[in-house]
């Protein structure tokens, strides 16, 4: 299959008291168009700082990052942050047209694009609210619909549920799932909660170690829709399980 | 249902105790300024105050008529107001500037912060000599006095409002590829750091307005310039409807500022 995002050799390391501290060690990874794909780590492996350095927050120290856009857009990626990062000075239709400034779109047309990314995410009704006074769950809606806005072939989620109460989270899930299957996004998903990557991802990659390096990679095809007992991937968890919470035995390096 | 009444009379009798209380605070604060006018009223006519030292405050109303009538209430508010404005907009418009601008670069920082710190103690009457030599008793020296005051405040507000944004909203504006300076500034910086300049704004504004009638009482023709001919002439009731003048015209323009402060962060908590 064809791969939308290539990482080859990536390493990121921090000048700290005159010393290197490395966060991420060769990295390779491809990201084949349209799957949904979860990085799972436990925190500080790494898995965020490797979004940053592909939407251009954070510099790498070695290696490169191939992109195979296709619409030659100025942004084919977009990130939502694990705090929705709202600006409360904006109302939420605002909020969500901001990607598309400076894109050479009349005021207008904005307007319809970002009320019809509200309406994927459900909110259309909630427009002209201020963000202050939505809840964390339509705030997290709010910063997706945000995202999708600007049409992003990939879509790169940081923890986006992790602050989230659980029946929030559960609804959110299914609506990301549904929003994919709907649009087609390539979506690369990081979380420290491997249920939640078994439940929502075509692939679980595993981050392990420090510096981080790719510990394990499954390919999980239980068919959609999917219960969340994870019965069917008892195995995948397992070994997950042992990845994250051995990683100082197995050194990080088996795969 | 016996319920709902009894909650329902509950809240009726806990907003009209409310209301209530409110209600006494309001007559306590009339009656406060009624006995302090009384006494105002009885101390010069029982004697004990020369009253032409101290007029009466049923001797106002009749001199601010007159004044009124003759014009020169009108022309001294206006004149004050002009010079008001211009100072208050230029000292505000170059405090920001600056402000944003050495907040927005460690560069700019740098280079001024020794110049700020030579400068920043410096009285704003201080400058009075300077305003004197350069442009002479006229308006410009007024608004030059009333802009430096300002622009201080101004300064030192925006600069720090503009320090603290919050770098995760920055974040934001890189991820969706806002990158330039100009980009960052307008659609992060600007609004997010509003609040802490409006802020500072708000204390110019009372600022000026010591320094509009600082200036006048120099000569600059305005409220304080017609305060300083009445006591010159012992026309106390004039000297007192310019007192009372000021006040009213500052609290007039700190109400609508506070009003357009409110419509301006309506998206706050």
């Amino acid at each position: 299959m064809e791969s939308v995002i290539d990482i080859r050799g990536l390493s990121l390391a921090f000048e700290r008291d005159g010393h290197r501290t490395f966060v991420l060690d060769s990295l390779d990874l491809s990201i084949e168009r349209g799957a949904f794909i979860a990085i799972v780590g436990a925190s500080g492996v790494g898995k965020s700082t490797l979004l940053r350095v592909l939407i251009g927050l954070a510099k790498a120290s070695a290696g490169e990052v191939t992109l195979s856009t296709h619409s030659g857009k100025r942004q084919p990626l977009a990130l939502v942050f694990q705090d929705a990062r709202l600006l409360p000075w904006r109302r939420v239709v605002d909020n969500v047209s901001f990607g598309l400034e400076g894109g050479g779109l009349s005021r207008a047309e904005r307007r319809a694009k970002a009320l019809d990314a509200l309406g994927i995410v459900g909110l259309v009704d909630l427009a002209d609210r201020w963000p202050h006074q939505l809840s964390g769950g339509q705030r997290q809606r709010v910063a997706l619909a945000r995202a999708l806005a600007v049409e992003p072939e990939v879509l790169l989620m940081d923890e986006p549920f992790s602050a989230l109460d659980a029946i929030t989270r559960e609804g959110l899930q299914d609506e990301l799932v549904r929003i994919w299957r709907l649009t087609g996004k390539t979506i690369l998903f990081v979380t420290h909660d491997i249920e939640e990557a078994i439940y929502l991802a075509d692939r679980v990659v595993v981050l392990a170690g420090a510096p981080g390096r790719l510990a394990a990679d499954h390919l999980i095809d239980t068919p959609r829709p999917r219960t969340r007992s994870a019965d069917g991937s008892a195995d995948v968890v397992a070994s997950v399980r042992r990845h994250l919470g051995a990683e100082k035995l197995i050194d990080g390096a088996a795969i | 249902m016996t319920d709902l009444i009894a909650s329902a009379a509950a809240r009726a009798t806990a907003s009209d105790a409310a209301s209530g209380a409110k209600l006494r605070a309001a007559g306590l604060a009339a009656a406060g300024l009624l006995v302090f006018l009384l006494v105002w009223e009885v101390v010069p006519r029982l004697g004990l105050f020369n009253p032409l030292m101290l007029p009466g405050p049923s001797a106002i109303p009749a001199a601010f008529w007159s004044e009124l009538k003759s014009g020169a209430w009108g022309s001294a508010v206006g004149s004050s107001l002009g010079h008001y404005t211009i100072g208050l907009t230029l000292g505000a418009l170059l405090g920001v500037v600056f402000g944003v601008a050495t907040g927005m670069s460690r560069l700019a920082e740098q280079a001024t912060a020794w110049i700020v710190r030579v400068l920043r103690p410096i009285p704003g009457l201080a400058w009075v000599p300077f305003a004197i030599i350069w442009f002479g008793v006229n308006r410009t020296a007024a608004v030059f006095i009333i802009a430096i005051g300002v622009f201080w405040i101004v300064f030192f507000a925006a600069h720090g409002a503009v320090r603290s944004v919050e770098r995760d909203l920055i974040e934001v504006a890189d991820a969706f590829g806002f990158r330039r300076w100009h980009e960052r500034l307008l659609k992060i910086l600007l609004p997010a750091a509003l609040p802490g300049i409006l802020v500072g704004l708000r204390t110019a504004l009372g600022q000026a307005w010591m320094a509009v009638v600082a200036a006048e009482i120099f000569g600059v023709p305005g409220l304080g310039q017609r305060m300083m001919q009445a006591s010159s002439l012992l026309a106390t009731e004039l000297v007192v409807v310019y007192m009372l003048t000021m006040a009213a015209l500052y609290g007039l323009l700190d109400s609508a500022f506070v009003a357009l402060q409110n419509w301006l962060l309506r998206w706050k908590a």
